[in-house]
């Protein structure tokens, strides 16, 4: 029976074309991959090419006809003992079958995690835990190398981190216990060494590449964004990417635009990411060893100005913070002020503030900001009925817009105010002293916006 | 100095001596990677295979050469015209057709195209969409074959497009400081999307581009499976004995436009023409075949035919495949723990 060459399709979005010119007459001997005709699209003139072998029976559609529908029959094709008698046989084309129907109703247009009641919070620490001081770049550093010792595919790599300790000396010791295979350091090559580190994390490592700040990571947006977050679901589940990027996130001191900037809303933008941010030291340890041990990337936030600041941290052999979690770092009934990071320090001396108006605040530490714990916030916002977002990043697109768009979205008729934002000034961040401690938002700033929604 | 840089660069071998079988085999697998790639564009013209498509004709004795020199566990990756590296790691022709038609029976459940398929079973690592991001992820593949303390190697490919990235610089120079067992090897196809080389390379002898890091290059007949055998092992036997990576240039050229859209308007039909009648992979090995009583006329149409139902086989497959099940969507974003 003859075969039917069909208009083809020849880019993504044409539906119809023209025959320009055929390059073959009936009775022509054709072979898979003999040019056949040249097509007109919207586009461009492209040549076609013979799929099977065969005479040239009949065609069907003269050179210069205009509008030739995609999948129309252009010539019949006889094949190997097939006469010119047969073409009058030939059968209509085959219709292109539809994809066969699923069974299975439509999802849900929310996933339904969203919607679901919040896990158990069990308690983190167990009472009647012993706690021992220490400050946050110690609680990074034991957390990593505990890890290490639990599991011989998890290493460090990073500019630093070896031989000078670490920039910010997080990985101090490391090298001395573990040895330069496991503690690596790299040429300073951002978008290399990521890539590098999610090709080891594909092969089945555990990486943990240190950014010096996250400033650098940008030269890497696309290997974390492109290849570590997508290719879980571009691959249908096969390949996760089990890797942590850490490194300071934010403002320090005085080091002007290029070198403070917040990314937190960035990558907690993106599916296939988690996003951490600790506060203090408890809870950059047992992140931290819970990002290692994820099977998924993780973003890692640390804020430079917190290293050295001493906190309590449970004395036990394995602290683990579960990521996905809000916590209350402060109790009250007037006001929910919602930070991350060091905005966590500005917001708790903000809710001094106000307490001394006899304002209370409650003060929640995201400690995630993908996933958000949207149930912890709603619990909270349900007994203030007022919510103020904190961030030094700036507000446009930032987490505050997202916290306050699934607040209001979600406990609309909890609100007596308008959720309020306090977050860095819109402008790159300056270096002059004053015009510094202008950019970046402060307990008067967070005291200032709770008020209002107070109406005081 | 010139003299150094004349020490790094190896001399590619002659043609290897296979065995009948082993050359059948190659003849086998050109025929069926032509015959898949000829399918998916006559299927992409009924609508059935959407977006973008990168059909790898005319390049098939690149990967077919090369698959033959490396051993089992060693890993592939490559960037997005990569159709024909999965069929060579032995990946099911009708798992990667039904994910060229987007249906749950491709490789990526419907959900990565033509463009991103995987296979941890075969070592297949992608299927890589952005141009040079492969490179450092097969350079981290390498890194983890060494950090477990295997012989095992990675084989990274990438076009003469990706050869001007930065991000292959700065691979070469992490792999080449670690002596990380990897072989590169750039396809230069000789036009990148519609860029011929020599309008985007300063230096246009790709073997070269790792002689500043001390990696040695060789060029290599791309056109020529046996050729490109031959490179390989010698590459394979670098790699293995602990040198460090080393970098294959192979020439060669792709019959079809950059993806299925492209009237190809930056060279001449002459050009190709000269190139499909005096250089294809396929019609040499025949030849050669054929004319060393390798096999017949009948055996060769025997392995034509077993292609071809392969083939049918998998565009049928790809029809019938049910679309992914709409509760898909959201699956597979993060794997549980």
């Amino acid at each position: 029976m003859p075969i039917s060459i069909l208009m083809p399709a020849l880019s993504p979005t044409m539906t119809e074309g023209t025959v320009a010119n055929w390059l073959v007459a009936e009775g022509d001997k054709v072979g898979p991959g003999d040019l056949i005709a040249e097509i007109e699209t919207d586009k461009a003139t492209m040549e076609v090419e013979a799929v099977d072998e065969g005479v040239v029976g009949r065609i069907l559609v003269p050179a210069g006809t205009e509008n030739v529908a995609v999948n129309t029959p252009i010539a019949l094709l006889l094949a190997d003992g097939e006469a010119a008698s047969d073409l009058d046989a030939a059968p209509p084309p085959p219709a292109i079958p539809a994809a066969p129907a699923v069974a299975e109703p439509p999802a849900p247009a929310v996933p339904a995690a969203v919607a679901a009641a919040p896990p158990p919070l069990e308690a983190e620490v167990p009472a009647g835990t012993a706690m021992v001081a220490m400050t946050v770049r110690d609680a990074l550093r034991d957390a990593m190398a505990e890890e290490m010792r639990r599991d011989g595919n998890v290493f460090l790599m990073g500019e630093e981190v070896a031989e000078y300790q670490g920039a910010y000396k997080i990985s101090q010791g490391l090298l001395d216990e573990f040895g330069p295979r496991r503690v690596i350091d790299t040429p300073i090559t951002e978008h290399g060494f990521t890539g590098l580190g999610v090709g080891a994390a594909f092969g089945g490592l555990r990486p943990i590449v240190e950014f010096m700040t996250f400033n650098f990571a940008m030269q890497a947006v696309d290997q974390i964004v492109n290849s570590a977050a997508k290719t879980l679901y571009m691959s249908g589940g096969q390949m996760n990417c089990p890797i942590v990027f850490r490194g300071a996130n934010g403002a320090a001191s005085r080091v002007a635009a290029q070198h403070s900037q917040c990314y937190a809303s960035w990558y907690a933008h993106c599916p296939g990411l988690s996003v951490v941010a600790p506060y203090d030291a408890a809870d950059a340890k047992g992140l931290l060893k819970s990002a290692i041990r994820e099977p998924n990337p993780v973003i890692f936030l640390e804020n430079e100005i917190l290293y050295g600041r001493s906190f309590e941290v449970p004395d036990l052999d394995d602290h683990v913070v579960p990521i996905g979690r809000a916590r209350i770092v402060r109790s009250g009934s007037d006001v929910t002020i919602v930070a991350f990071s060091i905005a966590v320090d500005w917001s708790l001396q903000a809710a001094e503030l106000l307490a001394a108006e006899g304002i209370s605040a409650e003060v929640v530490d995201l400690r995630s900001l993908r996933p958000l714990d949207l149930p912890t916030l709603l619990q909270s916002v349900a007994k203030t009925n007022r919510c103020v977002t904190v961030e030094e990043g700036w507000l446009g697109c930032g987490i505050g817009a997202e916290v306050a768009a699934r607040v209001m979205a979600a406990a609309f008729d909890d609100l007596d105010a308008p959720v309020a934002r306090v977050g860095g000034a819109d402008v790159p961040m300056p270096y002059a002293a004053n015009l510094e401690k202008l950019a970046l938002p402060d307990a008067e700033a967070i005291a200032a916006a709770a008020r209002a929604t107070c109406y005081r | 100095m010139a003299k150094t840089t004349r020490r790094r660069r190896k001399t590619a071998p002659a043609a290897v001596a296979a065995t009948v079988d082993e050359v059948l085999g190659y003849y086998r697998e050109m025929l069926l990677i032509r015959r898949f790639e000829e399918k998916a564009g006559q299927m992409y013209g009924m609508g059935l295979i959407g977006g973008f498509c990168h059909l790898y004709i005319g390049q098939e004795a690149v990967v077919v050469g090369m698959q033959a020199a490396i051993g089992e566990g060693d890993t592939v990756l490559t960037s997005y015209r990569d159709h024909g590296h999965m069929l060579a790691c032995g990946m099911d022709a009708k798992g990667v057709m039904a994910e060229l038609t987007g249906r749950a029976g491709g490789y990526s459940k419907g959900k990565g195209g033509s463009m991103h398929m995987f296979s941890r079973e075969r070592n297949f690592y992608g299927g890589h969409g952005i141009v040079g991001a492969q490179v450092p992820i097969g350079t981290g593949l390498a890194f983890a074959h060494r950090y477990r303390e295997t012989d095992r190697l990675s084989l990274t490919y990438f076009g003469d497009g990706s050869a001007n990235q930065g991000q292959v610089y700065e691979s070469f120079n992490m792999a080449a400081l670690w002596q990380l067992p990897v072989v590169y090897i750039v396809e230069n196809n000789q036009y990148a999307m519609g860029t011929a080389v020599g309008r985007a390379s300063a230096q246009t002898e790709l073997f070269r581009r790792g002689e500043s890091m001390g990696i040695p290059g060789m060029q290599v007949d791309g056109m020529d499976v046996l050729k490109v055998r031959a490179a390989g092992d010698q590459a394979v036997k670098h790699v293995r004995a602990g040198k460090g990576p080393i970098l294959l240039e192979m020439k060669t050229y792709r019959y079809r436009g950059h993806s299925m859209s492209d009237p190809a308007k930056y060279r001449t039909k002459e050009e190709v023409q000269r190139v499909r009648s005096e250089r294809d992979p396929i019609d040499q090995l025949r030849e050669n075949i054929l004319e060393a009583g390798q096999a017949d006329e009948a055996a060769l149409k025997e392995i034509d035919r077993e292609v071809k139902d392969i083939v049918t086989e998998a565009a049928e497959f790809a029809q019938q495949s049910p679309e992914p099940d709409p509760a898909e969507l959201y699956t597979d974003v993060l794997l549980e723990a």
